[in-house]
């Protein structure tokens, strides 16, 4: 690792100004899970790095008849374990319990997931410079592309990497954002921006943003929601797909659902396709797999990563019937 | 001053192994690299050194973390336990016994990291089912034994812990 200056700030506003005033020299620090793994493999090389933990009040969770209010710096471990949010907001208990080992989760915030890098291997390896890093070619194109996105793609190619941004964006989440001159509440489903947008980051963070908060409103009586994932090996791994399912159902059918994918998309990726099958509807099988049909009619697989599509219309039908109890 | 900058080296004072504990390390080092080239406890062990692999264990105030995924300056005042500070009233605890018993090692590369994975999952539940203890060491990997002997040990030991054996 290149060495850095650490900075503990004692207040969100210093954080918020040694982060604007360094501009691209500085990171933000939360778990370090992430960062620190790419600074140990040289993508970033900060020469300021900026501990978020020392400021005070981002760890707090409170879950009271409004929703959900979860600071940054609450761990994935916290979410996972929480009574209410694995009673009331399932997918996103089921989501942070799917995240990497206990290790990770231990450390590992809700802030750093949502912000966290793609994990492309082209992005990922110090010796290549692609698009991702100012480069002018995805390497997945035409390379190794087994695990990389089959839709929304182009210009790059990568995957968005977190599990808890679609169970997140199906429970409706929105993020509070804090800059050197505004505070913003933006819906999680719009924080998360293509490549097409912006090939060089992930999300509409501007310099010197922090996320300070996540908001989940209290679902509406009858609201159910599951989080199935996909993955390579069964210990651990990030989604090769996914599907965060919330139905609110009444008279057993579909008043209000949303459907959202991790794994296939360069952002979580909400399918209005499957949520149109589904509204109105009573779930049967037969439906859900024409959930599934409908999330994927817009796929376009690269050399290697074909089997995303019938995969991915299989975990959306498997988590539309367990959400619907079917 | 709002904020406190640190480069160069710094002074960090931590609880090791229940030891006052204080060294020198620049802000780039991690917990791990400070714990085996400065203070010189090498059972916490390098695999992979970015997460996978679950050698670097240690507890930092009671939680299961990747010592390699910490940088040391941000332990200031913590408490840290080591697989070098695991020990029974009379040498071996019940999980280092049994790992032993049960043969649940061969090169022991991974074996500091799955002791202390296996202490704590045995203080946050005295009673594992065998499905409990395989995700709780999902993050600790062995490329020798095969897990199986390794989740045996942990429920013989559990077993004794709970004056059942
Ligand atoms: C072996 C391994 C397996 C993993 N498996 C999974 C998985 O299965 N699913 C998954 O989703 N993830 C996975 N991860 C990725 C990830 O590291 C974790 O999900 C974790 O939540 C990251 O949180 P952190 O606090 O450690 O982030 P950090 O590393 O501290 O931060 C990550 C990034 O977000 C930025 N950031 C952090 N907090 C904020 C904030 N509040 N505002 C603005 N920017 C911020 C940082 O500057 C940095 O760029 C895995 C990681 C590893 C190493
Ligand atoms: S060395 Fe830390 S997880 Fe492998
Ligand atoms: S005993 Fe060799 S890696 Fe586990």
């Amino acid at each position: 690792m290149k060495s850095f200056e650490f900075v503990n700030p004692a207040s969100l506003r210093s954080a918020i100004s040694t982060l604007a005033s360094a501009g691209e020299k500085a990171k933000l620090l939360a778990g370090g899970i992430d960062l620190l793994g790419e600074m140990k493999d040289y993508i970033q090389q900060p020469d300021i790095v900026v501990n978020l933990k020392t400021v005070p009040g981002l760890n707090r969770l409170t879950a009271d008849r409004r929703g959900l209010r979860i600071g940054p710096l609450v761990t994935l471990t916290e979410i996972a374990e929480h009574p209410v949010i694995r009673a009331n907001y399932t997918a996103l208990a089921e989501a942070a319990e799917s995240v990497g080992t206990p290790q990770i989760r231990n450390v590992g915030t809700i802030g750093g997931n949502l912000c966290q890098r793609p994990r492309c291997w082209y992005y990922r390896d110090e010796a290549v410079v692609c698009l991702k890093k100012g480069g002018s070619v995805c390497y997945a194109v035409e390379g190794e592309n087994q695990f990389n996105a089959v839709l929304g793609g182009g210009p790059s190619w990568i995957v968005h990497p977190s599990d808890c941004a679609p169970a997140l964006i199906a429970l409706n989440a929105s993020v509070e954002i804090t800059g050197p001159q505004r505070r913003r509440v933006v819906p999680l489903e719009k924080f998360f921006t293509l490549p097409t947008q912006n090939v060089l980051q992930e999300t509409i963070l501007e310099s010197g943003e922090i996320v300070t908060q996540i908001i989940v409103p209290a679902p509406a009586a009858g609201t159910r929601s599951h989080y199935m994932k996909v993955r390579h090996k069964e210990s651990f791994d990030w989604a090769l797909s996914g599907a965060a399912v919330m139905l609110q159902l009444r008279n057993r059918r579909v008043a209000a659902c949303r459907v959202v994918l991790s794994g296939v998309a360069p952002i979580p990726w909400r399918s209005p396709e499957a949520e149109a099958v589904l509204r109105g509807k009573a779930v049967t099988p037969q439906v859900a797999m024409q959930a599934g049909q409908a999330a994927m009619a817009k796929a376009r697989p690269l050399g290697k990563n074909a089997y995303k599509v019938p995969l991915t219309r299989n975990v959306v039908k498997l988590a539309v019937l367990k959400t619907a109890g079917v | 001053m709002a904020i406190s900058l640190m480069s160069g080296k710094v002074t960090v004072s931590a609880t090791v192994n229940g030891e006052p504990t204080e060294w020198l390390c620049e802000p780039r080092e991690t917990l791990l690299e400070v714990l085996r080239d400065r203070l010189g406890l090498t059972g916490t062990k390098e695999g992979c050194s970015n997460g996978n692999c679950g050698a670097c264990s240690v507890l930092l105030d009671g939680r299961l973390v990747n010592s390699c995924l910490v940088l040391a300056v941000e332990t200031e005042g913590a408490e840290i336990t080591t697989v070098e500070g695991i020990r029974g009233e009379k040498g071996l605890t019940p999980v280092q016994r049994s790992f032993l018993e049960e043969a649940a090692l061969q090169c022991g590369f991974c074996t500091p990291g799955f002791i202390v994975a296996a202490t704590a999952l045995l203080q946050a539940n005295p009673s594992p089912t065998e499905e409990q203890i395989r995700w709780w060491l999902a993050g600790n990997l062995c490329r020798c034994t095969g897990y199986d002997k390794i989740v045996r040990a942990v429920q013989k030991a559990a077993a004794e812990m709970r004056g059942e054996a």
